[in-house]
């Protein structure tokens, strides 16, 4: 009896909730660049693609694998150059349609095709087919262990829609088309497109058809996004209540923000890490005040400045407590990513001191540092600090700071022997990280690797993981590898970057490590 | 007269090929664009494609006269940011900026003459002493600071008005206005005083010692002597004869108050072309910086051309001058 009158109170206001309107004023620093799922591969675009549209596999807060469109999948058990993937069935798009393996070829498809942006992640997929209506078989052009990683953020789009619509292509946004699909959506996912104005405002309120319907808390009846540029205006709209859920929040305003009635700030490690990169490749380097000679080709020079670093005084100082001090450059949620690698890094002054000397240094060298100053949370002041840090074992360092458009270019173009660099890990395994960090550089590989470090013996290893099945044995590699990267000192790991959202009264979610909030967790009471 | 004519539009049309081919050559400073429109997974095969295809693998001189041979034909090209064209976007932005510029330059105009005519007839009063000083905060206080004050003030503590945006808009036709509903009409009321907060305190103090000179002058003297009214003295016989620099002055703020928008529309999230500028500079969208550039020059060029028409057509002097040259 007691069971039963508290199950009815609980389904009673478990249906309030559901009857009351409740909306989500979400605002961030930016907006998304257009809503066509294979256009633009970048963060805020697929932030808000996700309420609308839907891929085969998403993840959790934690990182982990949850179904989605797809209810299992796993490699052929006589064929490991296929994946198989069974389909969620009963799902309709918005527009009443049913969901069937037919638009999942279609998507991939769309989504190799030349405009796509997406196209790199699935470069490995030779054919997508569809064995029957609820089952789909993807051929590798190898075996591909870890294709399911490179699949959370390839949405899937019905196949009459974008036929009736004329969007069968992926718009060239290069070019300047804009499609249907650019500013309209039609996927299976838990929010529907009401308006959108770019830049200014989107509206979405509930899909009530949704599948999963009853397995979320799916609270939120509407989203209303805005995007707000300025730190200190989206800072005021929440402390003003105007917006009751905020990403992108300012380090300097958490403890307003907290102290605030009726406001929280919860913060999770991102899945970014931020670290320096020096340049050990060449004979003689530009920017240092050392002629005929690389100081930064010396290990000893390479482990002394890492020693210099006092990544505690960083944390507490710069990033006011929101940063976690890092000894890898892989975020913690990455696969190859270990505990005793990750504290590998200590400030040690003397020590720092007797390497230089041993290196031949023991008067220091000059250097310049590149640094940019609108990509990373407080960044520059990051790199003020290490210029401090530096000067206290002899090395003089001159801080030049830009805006991204001019630092990036740097590195990948090779103009720098010393900079800052963030690298997030879209696919959690380690070697997303080696493919453009450690592999020795060229046209399509190693892009981001402004080291010049150039190791042919690794880099053969770095390209058999990509079709190493045994994940044992794929595993141990990579273990390898990060010991080489360790060992070499090949970059300096300064922090993990530490993601804080703003909630408002009421507002609930855990913070995803991808800064990718999926409404349909949010809970509002 | 025609020549003169002919040769003030050569002379514009002079400044703002300048104009545009300085913007060009300091492009490439503000960064490569091609690394903000191609995610980090991109090759090198991607990045020389995409520069190609753009066009910026090419000498600034080539690019800038690629871009006024588009322009003329009233093609801009297409943002790098949001891939539609420049002119569609600017178009739907603009309604923004002008509701904006036009109510601040309203606020600045009326309070600007209501209070400077009124801190002159009492000059020693204490609520004009009051005014004066308080306003040496609009002429010194970068605007920035007066938005975050109000935001501050109005929308944290307070929570009367809202902190950013365009609240509720109605579209007409092509034109979105804010001034049909209360939302709108409320997130106006902040940007607009930030906005022409400067602008006001500098026609105060113009109108202020233009009428001061003026009440000096032997005309009053001689009404005042004649025992007409006060009010017909001050409105009548004074306030216009300071008008005439007002209006010059006033024109030419007019066209500032549209260009400066930008901090303003950044601090408030106001959607108008000023924020667009900005997302322009970081991102690096030279068609939009192009755009927005040339169109802000081609409205300071046209006022300029305007005023200068009209004082030849005002002073007979210059019709004289030049007449006697020939």
């Amino acid at each position: 009896m007691r069971v039963t009158s508290f199950l009815s109170a609980a389904l009673l206001l478990s249906s309030t909730a559901l009857v009351s309107a409740e909306t989500l004023k979400w605002a961030r620093a930016g907006d998304a660049l257009t809503l066509d799922p294979h256009s633009q591969n970048e963060g805020p675009s697929h932030t808000i693609r996700h309420q609308m549209y839907e891929p085969l596999i998403i993840r959790d807060t934690t990182g982990a694998f949850e179904p989605a469109l797809a209810t299992e999948w796993a490699p052929k058990a006589d064929d490991p150059n296929v994946w198989v993937f069974k389909l969620r069935e009963g799902v309709t798009f918005h527009d009443g349609a049913a969901f069937t393996a037919e638009d999942v070829v279609f998507s991939f498809t769309r989504a190799q095709s030349t405009n796509s942006d997406m196209k790199e992640l699935i470069g490995s997929i030779t054919e997508v087919r569809a064995v029957d209506d609820y089952t789909i078989e993807m051929v590798t052009d190898g075996p591909n262990p870890i294709l399911p990683s490179n699949l959370t953020n390839l949405f899937i789009m019905d196949k009459d829609w974008t036929e009736a619509n004329n969007t069968v292509n992926v718009q060239d946004f290069e070019g300047g088309e804009i499609t249907y699909a650019t500013t309209n959506a039609n996927g299976t996912g838990p929010y529907i497109l009401q308006s959108r104005e770019p830049d200014v405002k989107t509206v979405m309120t509930r899909n009530d058809n949704y599948w999963g319907i009853d397995q979320f808390p799916m609270e939120v009846t509407e989203i209303v996004y805005t995007p707000i540029q300025n730190a200190a205006t989206r800072v005021a709209a929440m402390l003003s209540g105007e917006i009751n859920f905020l990403q992108d929040m300012p380090v300097q305003d958490l403890e307003r923000v907290n102290a605030a009635d009726g406001l929280v700030v919860k913060q999770a490690p991102q899945n970014r890490v931020i670290f320096f990169g020096m340049n050990q490749g060449a004979d003689d380097i530009e920017a240092d005040n050392v002629d005929g000679a690389n100081p930064l080709a010396d290990v000893r020079v390479r482990k002394a400045m890492s020693m210099a670093m006092n990544r505690d005084a960083i944390r507490q100082v710069v990033m006011r407590g929101q940063s976690q001090p890092a000894g890898m450059i892989a975020p913690p949620f990455v696969n190859g990513w270990t505990e005793a690698m990750d504290g590998e890094s200590s400030t040690d002054i003397d020590g720092a001191k007797a390497l230089l000397a041993e290196a031949g240094y023991d008067s220091g060298f000059s250097i310049r540092l590149d640094c940019p100053n609108d990509r990373y949370i407080n960044d520059e002041a990051i790199c003020q600090a290490a210029v401090g840090m530096l000067g206290q074992i002899g090395i003089t360092v001159n801080l030049d700071a830009k805006p991204k458009a001019q630092h990036f270019p740097l590195i990948t173009d090779g103009q720098t022997d010393f900079y800052m660099l963030g690298w997030g890990v879209p696919t959690y395994d380690s070697e997303y990280i080696f493919n453009f960090l450690v592999h020795g550089r060229e046209s399509d590989i190693g892009t981001w690797n402004g080291t010049g470090f150039d190791n042919d013996d690794l880099d053969a290893k770095i390209k058999s993981l990509a079709s190493n099945t045994d994940l044992e044995a794929r595993n141990a590699d990579i273990a390898a590898i990060w010991r080489v990267v360790q060992d070499e000192q090949l970059y300096i790991p300064l922090h993990h970057q530490v993601l804080n959202w703003g909630m408002g009264e009421g507002v609930g979610i855990e913070v995803d490590p991808e800064d990718q909030p999926k409404v349909k967790y949010i809970t509002m009471n | 007269m025609i020549s003169f004519v002919l040769q003030r539009v050569a002379q514009s049309a002079l400044v703002l090929l300048v104009v545009g081919l300085v913007a060009f050559s300091m492009f490439r400073f503000v960064g490569d664009p091609i690394d903000n429109m191609l995610g980090q997974e991109r090759t090198i095969e991607d990045v020389e494609r995409l520069r190609a295809q753009l066009g910026l693998d090419q000498p600034f001189a080539v690019q800038y006269y690629r871009f006024l041979e588009e322009a003329v034909q009233g093609n801009f090209g297409v943002s790098y940011r949001q891939g539609r064209p420049v002119s569609d976007i600017l178009l739907e932005r603009a309604p923004a900026t002008l509701e904006l510029a036009a109510v601040s330059g309203f606020l600045a105009i009326a309070l600007g003459i209501g209070l400077g005519v009124f801190t002159a007839i009492r000059r020693n009063g204490l609520w004009a002493n009051v005014i004066m000083s308080a306003s040496l905060i609009g002429v010194s206080l970068p605007t920035f600071l007066i938005g975050i004050l109000l935001i501050y003030l109005f929308s944290v503590e307070l929570g009367w008005l809202p902190s950013f945006g365009r609240g509720e808009t109605v579209r007409i036709g092509n034109w979105t206005t804010g001034f049909l509903t209360e939302s709108g009409l409320k997130a106006l009321i902040l940007p607009a005083i930030t906005l022409g907060l400067y602008q006001m305190t500098l026609i105060m103090r113009l109108v202020r010692s233009e009428m001061l000179e003026v009440l000096r002058q032997d005309y009053i003297r001689f009404a005042r002597a004649r025992g007409l009214k006060e009010r017909a003295i001050n409105f009548r016989h004074a306030l216009k004869n300071t008008l005439v620099p007002v209006i010059t002055v006033t024109g030419l703020q007019l066209g500032s108050i549209i260009a400066f928008a930008i901090i303003t529309e950044t601090v408030f999230q106001w959607p108008g072309v000023g924020l667009l500028f900005i997302n322009a500079i970081q991102f690096v969208d030279i068609p939009v910086m192009a755009a927005y550039l040339m169109l802000i020059s081609v409205m300071f060029v046209g006022i300029n051309l305007i005023v200068d028409l009209l004082y030849f057509a005002i002073d007979p002097r210059l019709r004289v001058d030049r007449a006697g040259g020939h």
